[in-house]
C-alpha cells in the first residue's frame, strides 16, 4: 500500500511537471501579452511590470484595421454557426436515406462519399477557384469572396466525413420503430424530423464538435475563398494579415494572438467532456 | 383540401420553372442582368418545394432525392467535379484561368526533375515518420500515467488536450515567438533554431508533437479503459509484473487503437500546412548542389506556393495529384492491412 502511495506521488509530480510544459507557451502569451514591445526583448519570460498595459495592448489590436477583432470573430462565428447548422441538418437526412434505402445506388452513393475521405484538400482547391469562378460569372451568383462560398464548400467538404458517422449510427436504430410511425398515419418526412432526427443527438453532436473544430481553425481554404485582404476575414486570417503588418512587433502579435484563442478555450472550459468525447468518438469510427 | 394543396403545388412548381427557364436563358444570351441569380435561385427553390409538398403516389421517392439533393449538390461541386478536372488539368498547361493545350506529362517530368520538389519530397517524408513515432511515443506513455487512480487526473488530460484545439496558424505564430525570442534568451547568446535547415525542421517537429499528442492520448485512453479490470487482475494474481502486463496484454489488447493513431498521425504529418506556413514558411533556404531550395517547405506548402505565388498552376496542380495518390495508396495499405489483422483476432 505504501509503495503504492509514494508512486502515486511521484506520478503526480511528473504529471504536473508536465502539465506546466505543455501550458508554458500559453503562459509566455499571457505574460507577454501585457508588455511592450521593449519589455518583451529585455525579459521575455517574467511578469509583467505594468498590470494595465495588456488592456492598452487589446485596445491597440482590436481597434488595428488590419485585425478588426469584432469583425473577425463575427466573420468566423456566422461562418461556422451556418455550416454547422446546414451541415447536421443536410447530412442527417442523407446519412438516413442512404441507411434505410438497400438498394444499387444507396451503396454506391455512400461507397462514393466514403472514398472522397481520403482526397486532400490540396488536389481540388485550385480547381475549386476556377469553378466557382466559372459559376460567379456564369449565374451572377457571388461564390468567391463571400459568405456563401465559404459555407457551400464547407458542406461539400464537411459532408463525407458526417455522413459517414452518422450512417453507422441510423444503422443501429431498430427500424421497428419507423414502421409503428408510418402505420400511425405519420409521413416519411415526419418520421425524419420527429423521430429519427431527435435520435440522433449524441452522433450529432460529435458531427457537430468535429467540423466545428475544424472550420473554427481552418486557415486554406478560407484563404483562398476569402484573400487574405478581402472584405470579408475570418480570425486565422485576421492574424496572419496582422502579422504580415506588424512583423517583429511581438507585443501586439501575441495580444493578437490570445484573442483569438480564448473563444476556443473558453467554449473548451464549459463543454470540456462533450469536446473531448466528440473528438475521440470521431476518430475511433 | 387535397385538391386546392394539389393546385398549389403545380403553380408553385409552373412558377419555379418559368423562372428557372428566364434565368437560364439570360445566361444563354450573356445578359449581365442582376436579376439571374435571384431567378435562379428562388425558381429552383419553389419548384422543389411544390414537388416535394405535391400529394402523389411516388411522395416516398421524391422525398429520397430531396433529402439527398443539398448535400449531393455541395458535394459534386467542391469535391467531386473539382477532383476530375484537377486530374484533367495536371495535363495540360492551365493557368488558373483556362488552358491552350495538352503537355501530356510534361508537367510530370518537370516535377520530377525540379530539386525542391524532390528536396520537399524527402524532407515531408522524413517529418512524417519521425513525427508519427514522437507523437505516438508521448500519446501512449501520458496515456499510461492517466490511467492509473491519480487524483485530477482528469485536469491533466484537459491540459493535455488543450493545444489541440487551437489552430495551427495560431500556434505557429507563438512558436516562431518562442524559437526567435524566448528560448535565445533563455540559453544567451545562441541563434534561434528557426535559422538552420535541419533544426527549423525539428522545430515544427516538436511543436507539432505538442499539439497533437493530447489529441493521440485521448484515442489511446479511451482504448486503455476498454481492457477488462479483470483480466488485468488476473495477470497481477499470476505474478505478471506491471511492464509484462503492458507489453503482453494492454498493448496486444489495444491493437486496434494502435492502428487507428499512427493511421491518423500518419495522415495528418503528411498533410502537416498550418504550423510550417506560420513557423518558418519555407526559410531558411538550403543551397542544394548548384541551386538553392526553401529549406523547410512540406509538400502541401510546396503546392501552395508554386501555384498561388509563383503563379505555376498546372505543376501546383500536378504535384497535388501525386500528393493524392501517396495519401490514397497509404489508407488503402491501412484499411487492407487492418481487415487483415482484424481476421487473424
Amino acid at each position: 500500500m505504501k509503495a503504492e502511495k509514494s508512486r502515486n506521488f511521484a506520478l503526480e509530480i511528473v504529471c504536473i511537471l508536465l502539465v506546466f510544459l505543455f501550458l508554458f507557451p500559453f503562459f509566455l502569451v499571457l505574460v507577454n501579452a501585457g508588455k511592450e514591445s521593449a519589455g518583451i526583448i529585455i525579459d521575455p519570460i517574467g511578469l509583467p511590470n505594468n498590470l494595465t498595459q495588456i488592456f492598452t495592448n487589446m485596445g491597440n489590436v482590436i481597434n488595428s484595421s488590419n485585425f478588426s477583432y469584432w469583425a473577425s470573430f463575427a466573420n468566423s462565428a456566422f461562418i461556422t454557426v451556418v455550416t454547422l447548422t446546414l451541415l447536421v441538418v443536410f447530412s442527417s437526412m442523407a446519412a438516413w436515406v442512404l441507411a434505410r434505402n438497400k438498394k444499387r445506388w444507396s451503396s454506391i452513393i455512400f461507397l462514393i462519399f466514403v472514398a472522397a475521405m481520403v482526397i486532400p484538400f490540396q488536389v481540388v482547391m485550385l480547381p475549386i477557384l476556377s469553378t466557382f469562378r466559372n459559376i460567379s460569372t456564369m449565374t451572377g451568383i457571388q461564390m468567391l469572396q463571400s459568405y456563401g462560398g465559404v459555407i457551400f464548400a464547407y458542406l461539400g467538404f464537411g459532408g463525407s466525413m458526417s455522413v459517414f458517422i452518422l450512417h453507422g449510427f441510423i444503422k443501429g436504430i431498430p427500424y421497428e420503430l419507423e414502421e409503428a410511425a408510418c402505420i400511425d398515419g405519420c409521413s416519411p418526412e415526419g418520421i425524419f424530423f420527429r423521430i429519427i432526427f431527435p435520435l440522433l443527438k449524441p452522433v450529432e453532436v460529435t458531427v457537430l464538435i468535429l467540423n466545428g473544430i475544424w472550420i473554427w481553425n481552418d486557415y486554406l481554404l478560407p484563404s483562398l475563398m476569402l484573400g487574405l485582404n478581402g472584405k470579408i476575414k475570418t480570425l486565422p486570417i485576421a492574424i496572419t494579415s496582422f502579422v504580415g503588418s506588424y512583423v517583429k512587433q511581438w507585443d501586439l502579435i501575441l495580444t493578437a494572438a490570445l484573442l483569438a484563442m480564448l473563444p476556443v478555450i473558453i467554449l473548451f472550459l464549459f463543454a470540456q467532456k462533450q469536446i473531448i468525447h466528440g473528438m475521440v468518438e470521431g476518430a475511433i469510427k | 383540401v387535397k385538391s386546392a394543396k394539389k393546385n398549389i403545388c403545380l403553380a408553385s412548381i409552373a412558377v419555379g420553372i418559368a423562372a428557372v427557364v428566364y434565368a437560364i436563358i439570360l445566361i444563354m444570351n450573356k445578359s449581365e442582368s442582376s436579376l439571374r441569380s435571384p431567378l435562379l435561385i428562388i425558381g429552383f427553390l419553389l419548384s422543389i418545394l411544390g414537388i416535394f409538398k405535391l400529394p402523389c403516389k411516388k411522395h416516398k421517392s421524391i422525398m429520397n432525392v430531396v433529402f439527398l439533393f443539398p448535400l449531393l449538390f455541395t458535394f459534386a461541386v467542391t469535391v467531386i467535379i473539382p477532383f476530375i478536372i484537377g486530374i484533367f488539368y495536371s495535363f495540360t498547361n492551365w493557368d488558373g484561368i483556362g488552358f491552350t493545350k495538352f503537355v501530356g506529362l510534361q508537367n510530370y517530368i518537370t516535377m520530377f526533375s525540379s530539386p525542391d520538389y524532390l528536396y520537399s519530397f524527402v524532407i515531408t517524408f522524413i517529418f512524417t515518420v519521425v513525427n508519427m513515432i514522437s507523437v505516438n511515443v508521448v500519446a501512449f506513455s501520458l496515456a499510461l500515467i492517466g490511467t492509473s487512480n491519480l487524483r485530477g487526473r482528469n485536469f491533466y488530460r484537459a491540459a493535455y488536450f488543450i493545444p489541440n484545439l487551437i489552430g495551427g496558424i495560431v500556434l505557429g505564430y507563438v512558436w516562431q515567438f518562442i524559437f526567435n525570442k524566448v528560448f535565445t534568451s533563455i540559453f544567451a547568446g545562441s541563434v534561434s533554431m528557426l535559422t538552420d535547415p535541419n533544426l527549423a525542421i525539428a522545430a515544427i517537429l516538436i511543436v507539432s508533437t505538442w499539439q497533437y499528442a493530447g489529441y493521440i492520448m485521448m484515442i489511446y485512453l479511451t482504448g486503455l479503459q476498454g481492457v477488462p479490470r479483470d483480466v488485468i487482475e488476473a495477470s497481477n494474481v499470476d505474478g505478471a509484473t506491471s511492464l509484462k502486463t503492458l507489453f503482453k496484454i494492454k498493448i496486444p489488447m489495444i491493437a486496434n487503437t494502435f492502428t487507428v493513431c499512427i493511421f491518423l498521425t500518419l495522415v495528418n504529418s503528411f498533410k502537416q500546412f498550418d504550423l510550417n506556413l506560420a513557423i518558418t514558411n519555407g526559410a531558411p533556404s538550403r543551397l542544394l548542389g548548384d541551386s538553392v531550395v526553401q529549406g523547410t517547405s512540406f509538400l502541401a506548402l510546396n503546392i501552395f506556393n508554386t501555384a498561388i505565388s509563383k503563379n505555376q498552376y498546372a505543376l501546383g496542380q500536378t504535384k497535388a495529384v501525386v500528393f493524392f495518390i501517396i495519401l490514397a495508396v497509404v489508407s488503402l495499405a491501412q484499411v487492407t492491412i487492418n481487415k487483415r489483422k482484424e481476421v487473424e483476432l
